[in-house]
């Protein structure tokens, strides 16, 4: 099953390797991973997005917690939470393409942020579903790069009433 | 948390509160945070990256520096120091192949979970990533071997790193840490500040174990009829031998160790079961598949423990005792687990326990210790290995400190030794690294002066690290050392024999063997070779009176001699095999 996993972490490159080092070394598996800053200054927020059983996801949260740089160790999973992803995505396009690219984008309420006369560049922004169905779309006019961030998420603050 | 320190530094410390702070270099705040730590003794190798280092150490009188003979020499030093009295082992190697020259000793240390603090010099700070002479990116190269590490390029941040990194490598379950010095920063200078609080926000190990589980604990152990304990290395590093032994005779449950749990309870006790697993004793093994409750206490259920995990202890309901929440239940299901440290768990849980129903347990046990003993035939024409260790546990009434390396023979000194004591039997179990036990005894022997310190290796392994007599014979260690010598990879050979129909490849040491008296003497040890059961006895009383150089005995074994009984790899006990009659 997939995880997500939202972690805290020390802001700096030990802490990348030590985590990145620690799901190769157990042969762990990383869908994704993000990490940019949080809130509090000297600490990295990281997103992992992971799958394994459940005795594996018992052992990445355990081992994640065992990181000394690792200050807080949220498995997402199974909460409500919010999550994105955003992508850059460099389409070719010749100038009669133009307007049949935005409108795709338009659906998918993605910008146009680079045009040149052979390409235009999308930024989409949404769940992992959206971002492919998009790429899908765009495929067909030939994807000259495509940059994805991997999964960044925050447990949503109000988790509704059960009734 | 405050770092502990001595009254006299506490006193000088509320001194200098008077005075304007000390304008230090890095490598003096390196020495001032060593002594603060209690260190006494460092194994090191000097190098350029710590020239000027090693220009302190000179005038320093408040610790001693070891010399040592090959830096992964110092590490299984440091190690069997660590080892022998639950203090850290303190090393210190200049950059790129000194430190590179530390892996397998860390990688050992790591393992087994002892603490280690390993000092590495650095090229400068601004050359660091030019492929300078002697750069290596030590700190890449052992992340996966360490609990931790860091790399110390601002003067400002070193005493608070030192204090950190003995903090990590001693508390929770502890491991080597290692520190990484740029040439540039030792040198460099800021004002010292001694007193230290240690905040690290991602790192606080639980140590008492939950009021509700512990309860839970004492009414899980109710009712069982045939319990068993299981004692890891854990308790030993948890100094939790008192509370093991007591625990085991109030529940009225016989003990089983691991490699690395021995002596954490006395195998001269009617409830103990000598060691389980691979080459455990038939009993201990039997009593673990057919008990109803197994009390797993500082100890992770190793493969060489457990073999086939699928039939490893069938019938019995599990408690798991461990201070590291990842060890719990990562191999085999637990119904009761209890986060925390073993001595402080069972400190808890020793008061509310009521006695099992064991006693016909336990004679079944007696009939089974008499049914199936540890066995071996002894020989007119040559010395058994096992003899030569059964010997030594009596002539030194299984007191003594038990340094091995790896193979045959550090199976046979587990079981044949019979340890009393914790803290007394240092192996390398996780990682079985041979070349441990020459520089482990020097270390042990260099922590504990008054105690017999005897290194029992293999003609292989011995020769991996036997450079380090000369450590010894240099600061007059009078470290004992006995070669077991069969003239094979003995532990491979076993195998050879018994699983790949006798074809012995690249394993026999004979024809290029040296003469290991020789060898011996020209490092200035004393030393004499063994061949008959009076000569050992002899040798043994000798090996006694020296107290100021090392020893090595060259003692001749039957080659053919293998390690019963044996479960093979991933059997399971209706696998095992036992010594013929
Ligand atoms: C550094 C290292 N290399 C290889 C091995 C694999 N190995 C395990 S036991 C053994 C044989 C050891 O021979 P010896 O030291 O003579 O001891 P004996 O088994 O004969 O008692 C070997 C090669 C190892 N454990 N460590
Ligand atoms: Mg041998």
């Amino acid at each position: 099953m997939k995880h997500t996993i939202n972690l805290l972490v020390e802001n700096n490159v030990g802490s990348l390797l030590r985590i990145a080092g620690m799901f190769s070394g157990r042969g762990f598996n990383i869908d994704s991973i993000s990490v940019g800053s949080s809130e509090e200054e000297g600490l990295s927020r990281m997103t992992i997005v992971t799958h394994g059983d459940d005795e594996i996801i018992e052992q990445i949260n355990k081992q994640l917690n065992k990181c000394i740089n690792v200050v807080k160790v949220f498995d997402l999973t199974g909460e409500a939470f919010v999550h994105r992803e955003l992508a850059l995505i460099k389409v070719q396009a010749t100038p009669t393409e133009r307007s049949e690219i935005m409108q795709i984008a338009e659906v998918f309420r993605a910008k146009i942020i680079d045009l040149s006369p052979t390409a235009l560049t999308v930024e989409a922004t949404g769940t992992e579903d959206k971002i492919n169905a998009i790429i899908s779309m765009l495929q067909p006019f030939g994807l000259k790069e495509v940059s994805r961030t991997g999964r960044i998420a925050l447990k949503r603050e109000f988790q509704g009433v059960t009734v | 948390m405050l770092v502990t320190s001595s009254p006299e530094v506490e006193k000088s410390a509320t001194d200098e509160k008077m005075v304007a702070p000390q304008i230090l270099t890095g490598a003096e705040i390196f020495l001032e945070s060593l002594v603060r730590e209690g260190v006494d003794t460092i194994f090191g190798y000097p190098g350029g990256a710590l020239i000027s280092l090693y220009d302190y150490l000179f005038k320093e009188k408040r610790l001693r520096h070891l010399l040592v003979t090959h830096e992964q020499g110092g590490t299984h030093a440091a190690d069997g120091y660590a080892r022998a009295t639950g203090k850290p082992g303190v090393v210190l190697v200049t950059s790129g192949p000194g430190a590179t020259n530390t892996v397998t000793g860390i990688a050992t240390a790591y393992m087994d979970s002892i603490p280690m603090v390993v000092f590495t010099g650095q090229v400068p700070s601004h050359m660091i990533g030019n492929d300078a002479f002697q750069e290596a990116d030590i700190l890449g190269i052992t992340r996966p071997i360490t609990k931790h590490s860091y790399l110390a390029t601002n003067v400002e941040e070193l005493a608070d790193i030192i204090h950190k990194s003995f903090h990590i490598a001693t508390t929770g379950r502890p491991g080597p840490v290692l520190i990484d010095l740029p040439k540039d920063m030792l040198a460099s200078k800021t004002a010292y500040f001694p007193a230290v609080e240690i905040d690290l926000r991602g790192y606080k190990p639980t140590v008492k174990g939950s009021f509700k589980q512990v309860r839970n604990a004492a009414k899980f152990l109710q009712g069982a009829k045939k319990p068993v304990v299981y004692v890891g290395g854990g308790a030993i590093l948890s100094d939790a031998a008192a509370e093991v032994t007591e625990f085991a005779r109030k529940l009225n449950a016989p003990v089983t160790t691991t490699l690395l749990g021995l002596g954490a309870f006395p195998e001269t006790d009617d409830l103990s079961l000598g060691m389980l697993g691979m080459h455990g004793t038939w009993y201990a093994n039997k009593a673990v598949d057919e008990c109803d409750l197994l009390i797993a206490v500082g100890a992770r259920f190793d493969d060489r423990v457990t073999g086939n995990l699928e039939k490893f202890s069938p019938h019995s309901k599990k408690m798991q005792i461990d201070i590291d929440p990842s060890c719990i239940g990562k191999n085999v299901p637990v119904d009761l687990p209890i986060v925390g440290d073993i001595k402080s768990v069972l400190e808890e849980l020793n008061p509310v326990l009521e006695k099992c129903e064991s006693d016909a347990w336990l004679q079944q046990i007696a009939q089974w210790k008499k049914e199936h003993p540890l066995r071996y035939s002894k020989s007119n024409d040559v010395l058994k290995p096992q003899q030569v260790i059964e010997e030594l546990s009596k002539v030194t009434e299984g007191n003594a400190i038990i340094a091995s390396d790896v193979g045959q023979h550090q199976m046979w000194i587990a079981q044949w030794y019979k340890f009393t004591q914790p803290r007394s039997h240092l192996s390398s179990g996780g990682l079985g690294t041979m070349g441990f036990g020459v520089p482990a005894a020097l270390g042990a022997q260099v922590a504990c002066p008054d105690r017999t310190v005897v290194g029992i290796v293999g003609d292989g392994g011995f020769q991996m690290t036997s450079m380090e007599i000369a450590t010894a014979v240099r600061y007059n260690i009078p470290v004992k050392f006995i070669i077991l010598n069969n003239g094979y990879l003995g532990m491979v050979r076993q195998w050879q024999e018994l699983f790949f129909e006798k074809r012995y490849s690249n394993t026999h040491l004979n024809p290029s063997n040296p003469d290991f008296k020789k060898l011996a003497e020209s490092y200035g040890a004393w030393a004499m070779q063994v061949k008959t059961l009076d000569e050992l006895q002899d040798a043994f009383e000798k090996m006694m009176t020296i107290t100021d150089r090392p020893v090595v005995l060259d003692v001749i074994v039957d080659q053919q001699e293998k390690v019963y009984p044996m479960i093979p790899a991933n059997g399971s006990f209706e696998n095992i095999m036992e010594a013929e009659e």
